[in-house]
């Protein structure tokens, strides 16, 4: 999830290694995405332009698939990416209590970016990890059986 | 792999990785462990029934260990039970008589008379 | 190979790593070359054993002796106590004895339990395929494609009973049967491993925990149907899951288990996982053959279904992950031992993910038809801090909502639907009597606005209608009148939806409706919140 702007320079040719990789096939577009997001942190509007282009559908197709999944993303995105799972075992052990620490914390709403680019604060839909809810997702590191006390000292570690 | 036969043959190679998980009905050698045990030598001891069951490529034993069973002057003492016949209790055992009571007991059914400790 | 007299599971499924089970492991390679036991003692990492509560949790054979909570601290102990003297440490296995550990009792937890799913969870290392050969991996699959036509291995699953486990309890063999009758060149298998209802995480723990038994039974139903290639659609979450799967199918192409002419027998099959990207709604199959086609995961208009015109339009057979982890077991020991288990209607073991207010959460696996009770109050030790049970919702947030008159209802595929609700994907969520029904309702709908895939209207508008006036409610500003309009919009999603998501959406509501209507009353009236949960 970490953003090197000097990548947003070369999107023409990441873009272009993946599709390749992905032997421009058009139902690989989840794929395909999945992997710019991966390389480039975000979806920038160059990356979906190429992206078409690659596999020939059409920008607007590219768009569709874009905003419809929870994990990709064309807004820029921090360096840290939070999830916090609000599914119904999560809210019932206290889910809510951490999103209003986070939000203190960072100062930040859900679905915003702090001002310094390191964090940004999501909802996500259920984890898989109910067993030890309420639950966190921070870039690919997961987080369990957390009280609103723990959020501090897990933050520590990213900044 | 070509055959069902290679097959089975990666998974009887493979048992013993997994045979100690499942339990059922197998000969048990118990180790007595406790700080007379160990001090009398039976860390040797078992090292050599490892060693002696590896060696024979015998998989199917599991060996563990146990306490004091307040027979300290009989220490290291390990008993033997097969499936089906009772638990047979063995003396000062030392690495050399270990590897014996393997040979003998562990494998072939045939219980080392001399080391065993009377039942009183 | 080395033979060692005493092997030390720690459980690294996902749950357990949280605890870090990982820094544990560290510590026993650790003690144990301290101790000079490494040669004599194995420590192996293996999948979810189950009490996901209590980790980090280990098991020590061939005693089968169960520590959880392990602290670092503890290990030096458990080597010196246990491997070394034999001395089970068990002021670390029994209860109360440190505060805030749960009374947890392991006979009871794993007694009424049958494992037919998990028997290799927690029990092989998923990182080696020897393992699973060992445990008679892969001899099904042997014995489909050197003994079995697939027209006889379609029959066994037939006569198993087996249903889907995804929640839809379609007849397994039925489906298969469906694309096997097609007469096209090109067939495909998918595995649906895009597990998203919420307070489900069974599928991941068996990825993580055996996945070549999915690989295994992803080859037999290619073969029974007649598909050369399968796919694991693996929702993008599952990070561990995928890293497992894609590393079993390197370990089974290695040797011969996947690719072609396997075991001679001229049956060739390609095996590959699809990731998915964030989207509840993919894990409807049409949905997720959708996403698999680089498109937007909406659901498509049925008939036709899958099993005639799937993934690139060709007969495609879509099964859970679950489901098929029985298939093994069914070749191999036949559809009478299957039909041993479980209610003759309903055969088999049903794995369910206990979560909530529950003492024991975690994963476990019993015969299907057992109550309510017998898992919550033997399997799952009851409530926390004794309190009472006040509903439990079985099948995910899109399942039904029982109340405590319905602890001795069978839980199984055809008994539940009567009663309102559905035992879906096995997700149990206990709620005690300190939780508010009204806000939890509220909670539901918030997910389901958030996940309809706005692709028909009842859904798309629906479900933000019902969050609307349900959030009307437990802001105290509800009238009668409301709740009229959830039990008709409720009704008319349920019939005009067009995937079993804007279908379900209103069934929780429609069910706490049922039985704890006076909730809803007393903030509608009294303006008043019976547990005080509500900001009224």
């Amino acid at each position: 999830m970490n953003v090197v702007p000097a990548d947003l320079n070369n999107v023409e040719s990441i873009v272009n290694e993946i599709v390749t990789r992905h032997e421009g096939n058009k139902h690989e577009l989840v794929a395909v995405l999945n992997d710019v997001q991966k390389t480039l942190g975000y979806l920038p509007e160059s990356a979906l332009i190429q992206v078409a282009d690659g596999l020939d559908i059409p920008l607007s197709k590219v768009y569709g698939v874009a905003t419809f999944y929870t994990l990709l993303s064309i807004k820029p995105m921090g360096k840290h990416v939070i999830r916090v799972c609000e599914s119904a075992p999560c809210h019932l052990l206290g889910a809510n209590s951490l999103i209003d620490v986070l939000r203190k914390e960072l100062r930040i709403s859900i679905g915003e970016t702090t001002k310094c680019g390191t964090f940004t604060l999501e909802h996500t839909s259920c984890l898989g990890l109910c067993g030890v809810a309420p639950a966190i997702m921070i870039d690919d590191e997961v987080f369990g059986n957390l009280m609103p006390d723990d959020i501090p000292a897990i933050l520590e570690k990213y900044k | 792999m070509k055959t069902v036969e290679d097959l089975e043959r990666i998974r009887k190679q493979a048992k013993v990785m997994t045979k100690l998980r499942e339990g059922g009905e197998t000969t048990k050698v118990v180790v007595g462990m406790g700080t007379c045990g160990i001090a009398a030598g039976a860390r040797e001891t078992l090292s050599a029934i490892m060693d002696e069951l590896a060696r024979r490529n015998i998989q199917d034993v599991i060996v563990t260990q146990t306490g004091c069973i307040g027979l300290c002057e009989q220490e290291p003492i390990i008993t033997v039970e097969r499936p089906g016949e009772g638990k047979v209790s063995y003396g000062k055992v030392s690495g050399e008589r270990a590897r014996k009571i393997v040979a003998s007991h562990v494998i072939n059914g045939q219980v080392v008379g001399e080391w065993v400790i009377p039942a009183s | 190979m080395q033979f060692y007299r005493s092997h030390v599971l720690i459980c690294a499924g996902t749950p357990c790593i949280l605890k870090g089970c990982g820094a544990v492991r560290d510590a026993f390679i650790t003690e144990l070359k301290n101790q000079g036991l490494e040669e004599e003692v194995r420590v192996v990492e293996t999948g979810c054993l189950g009490p996901c509560d209590l980790g980090p949790v280990i098991v020590i054979y061939p005693e089968g002796t169960l520590y959880e909570k392990v602290k670092i601290s503890d290990v030096p102990k458990i080597v010196d106590e246990h491997l070394l003297k034999g001395r089970i440490v068990r002021d670390l296995i029994s209860e109360g004895s440190i505060p805030g550990i749960i009374p947890y009792k392991e006979p009871v937890y794993f007694g009424i339990q049958e494992r037919i799913v998990l028997r290799n969870c927690g029990i092989i290392d998923p990182s080696s395929i020897e393992e699973y050969i060992a445990r008679d991996g892969y001899q099904a699959l042997a014995k489909c494609l050197t003994e079995m036509k697939p027209s006889e291995v379609i029959e066994i699953v037939k006569q198993s009973g087996l249903v889907g486990r995804g929640g839809a309890a379609f007849p397994t063999g039925l489906k298969w049967s469906f694309t096997a009758n097609t007469k096209d060149d090109q067939k495909y298998m998918i595995c649906n491993a895009d597990e998203g209802e919420p307070g489900t995480f069974k599928d991941r723990l068996i990825l993580e925990g055996d996945p070549h038994s999915i690989i295994e039974a992803m080859t037999i139903a290619g073969y029974a149907v007649g598909a050369t290639r399968g796919f694991v659609y693996i929702r993008g979450e599952y990070g561990l899951s995928i890293d497992r799967i894609n590393q079993g199918i390197q370990q089974a192409e290695s040797m011969g288990l996947l690719g072609d002419n396997i075991f001679g027998s001229g049956f060739s099959f390609k095996l590959e996982v699809k990731k998915g990207a964030g989207a509840y709604v993919c894990g409807e199959e049409t949905a997720l053959i959708e996403s698999m086609e680089g498109n937007r995961g909406e659901p498509r208009v049925k008939p036709p279904y899958p099993g005639t015109h799937g993934f690139l339009g060709k007969p495609t057979v879509v099964n859970n992950v679950e489901t098929l982890a029985n298939v093994p077991q069914i070749i191999l020991n036949g559809a009478d031992w299957y039909r041993g288990y479980g209610t003759p209607k309903c055969p088999g073991t049903k794995v369910f993910t206990m979560t909530g207010d529950i003492n024991n959460k975690g994963l476990i696996e019993v015969p299907m038809g057992i109550t309510l009770r017998e898992i919550i109050y033997e399997i799952g030790g009851g409530i926390p801090e004794g309190r009472e049970f006040k509903m439990a919702q079985t099948g995910g947030t899109s399942g039904g909502c029982l109340s405590g008159e319905m602890l001795d209802v069978p839980m199984d595929y055809f008994t539940l639907p009567e009663k309102g609700s559905a035992l879906g994907s096995g997700a149990l969520l206990i709620m005690d009597d300190s939780h508010c029904i009204v806000d939890i309702a509220e909670s539901f709908m918030r997910f389901f606005v958030r996940e309809s895939c706005g692709k028909c209207a009842p859904c798309r508008v629906g479900t933000v209608r019902l969050h609307e006036i349900v959030k009307k409610v437990a802001c105290g500003d509800g009238t009668y009148e409301d709740l009229e309009i959830l039990e008709d919009l409720g009704r008319t999603m349920r019939e005009t939806s067009l995937c079993g998501l804007g279908q379900s959406a209103p069934v929780p509501i429609m069910t706490m409706l049922r039985y704890f209507k006076d909730e809803f009353m007393a903030h509608i009236e009294e303006k008043r919140c019976p547990s005080e949960t509500c900001k009224l």
